[in-house]
């Protein structure tokens, strides 16, 4: 029998094309690992097998993905399935269209398979906000995936999908990739088209793609990247071919290490670990660079200001008319508003709720709403800067490793700090990936740690080079 | 400014999130926590800078104003909790006097 634990995209396909592998026996492999692992795991809230067997039965494997089934965020609409953002107010809903990213996935061969656990619409950094299950990490059980593309993570990680996307909105693709041990990768604002895509922040969230190898990674980006008519914040640039430069190199190239990005209170093993990661890169000929970018250390209190403000806006829809839960009995409209959002919304999503709209509400808009704004402005010039001195970044992904289930739960702000290193990249619109280095050990578990690169916006090409000339070090 | 101040109790009623006294309790706190740590913003020097409201210089996308298929009247309400005669529907709205 296959192992589809260690099956890549890139080595899928070429069985597929050898005819060595047929897309109804890798669907029935990657179903097979979920019917065994995801008991334990909880990273997948459904599948639809008959659909996705009947999509592998015509599946045309010459196209640049096809046969390949992709697990997808319970955020991202897939036609005929539900979408819940793994909440209670979107129960019983069933998507009436696919998202762009799910449509250029099909046109590319893959088969959607599988909606993935996440922290309710997108909320938190542990998937522990989900109205429906825990997901556990796959390295150990005890502990969260991250979040909040948790469940798209730790099935990745735990062998049961080649690949899964997720949304990032400041960090929600690249922290749980970190804390599982896989690929995660947040494209460039404008990049993806978000049509589809439940909103949580609307000038900062991006799909993208959680996979076993930078390569993978590639493959997906190009499927998914691209302009979109319907996505008025997606760019018209033309995308590149993602894995023609993967190969070439780091020689040369100025990497630049922020000095606010090793800071007191982070886990010394994991910035032991990210030390000799950019030890490598300087093995492998880049030169490193010592950068300042000195707003970091309001990325976090700029991003909850702008992300709960948006959150407010965005979920506003919520209303128990045109979709999802609906109060029984309300008295009149008010109370049928009030009662339906008060029983259809989890805890950390009415906590932003309220403060999001505090942030936007007359008398309190210029001191925070519109400072935030002029922060960011700030945040994102450190990066211009950076920029015009080195050719990427280099940072952890996360300040700790996986942290146990329930830790952070009752302090919000803690929880909130969990994403410091991987908020400012949304502000900013840039891109940035999280590949793995390494392991620390904590208990009795070896827990993995990831490596941040962030490049310019639209240098998605020069990220994936960069990530990959560090994988190519660690994958014999 | 006026002082800053965030009343859950009435935040969550101007935007129609029926809380319980539990839950008012709990956030309380937490979203005091929350603002304080916030409040850190107010040391950066802000004169002159430009807001940013989203990262990608484009704005005013326009499209031909042109009918497109798009969703049937069925498709639209099949998610509905209420609809009736392809309409949503609504608790009363207008109460006679």
């Amino acid at each position: 029998m296959m192992e589809i634990g260690g099956l890549t995209i890139a080595a899928a396909r070429r069985m597929l094309k050898a005819g060595s592998l047929s897309p109804v026996t890798l669907l029935d492999e990657v179903n097979g690992a979920i019917n065994r692992v995801d008991q334990e795991v909880g990273g997948y809230l459904s599948r639809d097998y008959q659909r996705a067997r009947a999509a592998a039965e015509h599946a045309d494997v010459h196209l640049p993905l096809g046969g390949i089934p992709v697990a997808i965020k319970d955020a991202i609409n897939v036609e005929g399935e539900p979408c819940s953002c793994a909440s209670k107010i979107l129960e019983g809903y069933t998507a009436p269209y696919d998202a762009t990213v799910i449509s250029k996935l099909r046109t590319a061969g893959a088969i959607p398979f599988g909606r993935t656990n996440m922290d309710e619409f997108a909320m938190g950094s542990s998937t522990e906000n989900s109205s429906i299950q825990i997901t556990r990490n796959p390295h150990d059980p005890e502990r969260i995936p991250g979040g909040s593309s948790g469940g798209s993570a730790a099935v990745v990680a735990a062998g049961e999908a080649l690949a899964a996307l997720g949304s990032d909105t400041g960090g929600s693709i690249r922290q749980p990739a970190a804390l599982c041990g896989c690929v995660g990768l947040k494209p460039s604002y404008g990049r993806v088209s978000r049509y589809g895509l439940v909103a949580f922040a609307s000038s900062l969230d991006q799909i993208g793609p959680l996979t076993r190898t930078v390569e993978d990674a590639a493959l997906v980006l190009q499927a998914i990247a691209g302009h979109d008519p319907l996505d008025s914040t997606s760019l018209d640039v033309p995308v590149p071919d993602y894995s023609a430069e993967l190969e070439a190199g780091v020689k040369g190239m100025k990497l630049g290490v922020p000095k606010e990005y090793f800071v007191e209170g982070m886990d010394p093993d994991v910035a032991e670990r990210v030390r000799e990661a950019i030890d490598v890169y300087r093995d492998l000929g880049a030169e490193i660079v010592d950068v300042s970018l000195p707003h970091t250390k309001y990325a976090v209190a700029d991003y909850y200001i702008i992300a709960t403000a948006e959150a407010s806006a965005n979920l506003a829809r919520f209303d128990g008319v045109r979709y999802g839960h609906r109060t029984v009995g309300a008295k009149d409209l008010a109370d049928h508003y009030g009662r339906t959002r008060g029983e259809g919304f989890g805890r950390e999503v009415k906590r932003r709720i309220i403060l999001g709209t505090y942030v936007l509400s007359s008398g309190y808009y210029d001191a925070y709403y519109l400072r935030a704004q002029k922060v960011r402005t700030l945040i994102r010039r450190d990066f211009e800067e950076a920029f015009k001195q080195v050719d990427g970044l280099l940072s952890p992904t996360s300040p700790v490793p996986a942290f146990k289930i329930g830790e952070r739960m009752k302090d919000p702000l803690q929880m909130y700090l969990a994403d410091i290193f991987t908020i400012a990249v949304n502000l900013a619109g840039i891109c940035g990936i999280s590949v793995p280095c390494g392991t620390v050990q904590a208990e009795e578990s070896n827990l993995p740690v990831g490596l941040q690169i962030m490049a310019p916006a639209f240098e998605e090409s020069r990220l994936l080079r960069i990530a990959r000339a560090f994988e190519a070090t660690r994958l014999l | 400014m006026n002082a800053p101040h965030l009343d859950v109790r009435y935040v969550a009623d101007l935007v129609r999130l029926r809380l319980t006294e539990e839950e008012i309790a709990e956030f309380q706190p937490q979203l005091d926590h929350v603002l304080s740590y916030i409040e850190q913003l107010n040391e950066v020097n802000t004169d002159g800078i430009e807001p940013t409201a989203h990262a990608s210089a484009v704005y005013n996308v326009f499209r031909p104003d042109a009918a497109r298929d798009y969703f049937t009247q069925e498709q639209a309400v099949a998610n509905a909790p209420h609809s009736g005669s392809g309409l949503f529907l609504v608790p009363k709205v207008v109460v006679e006097g």
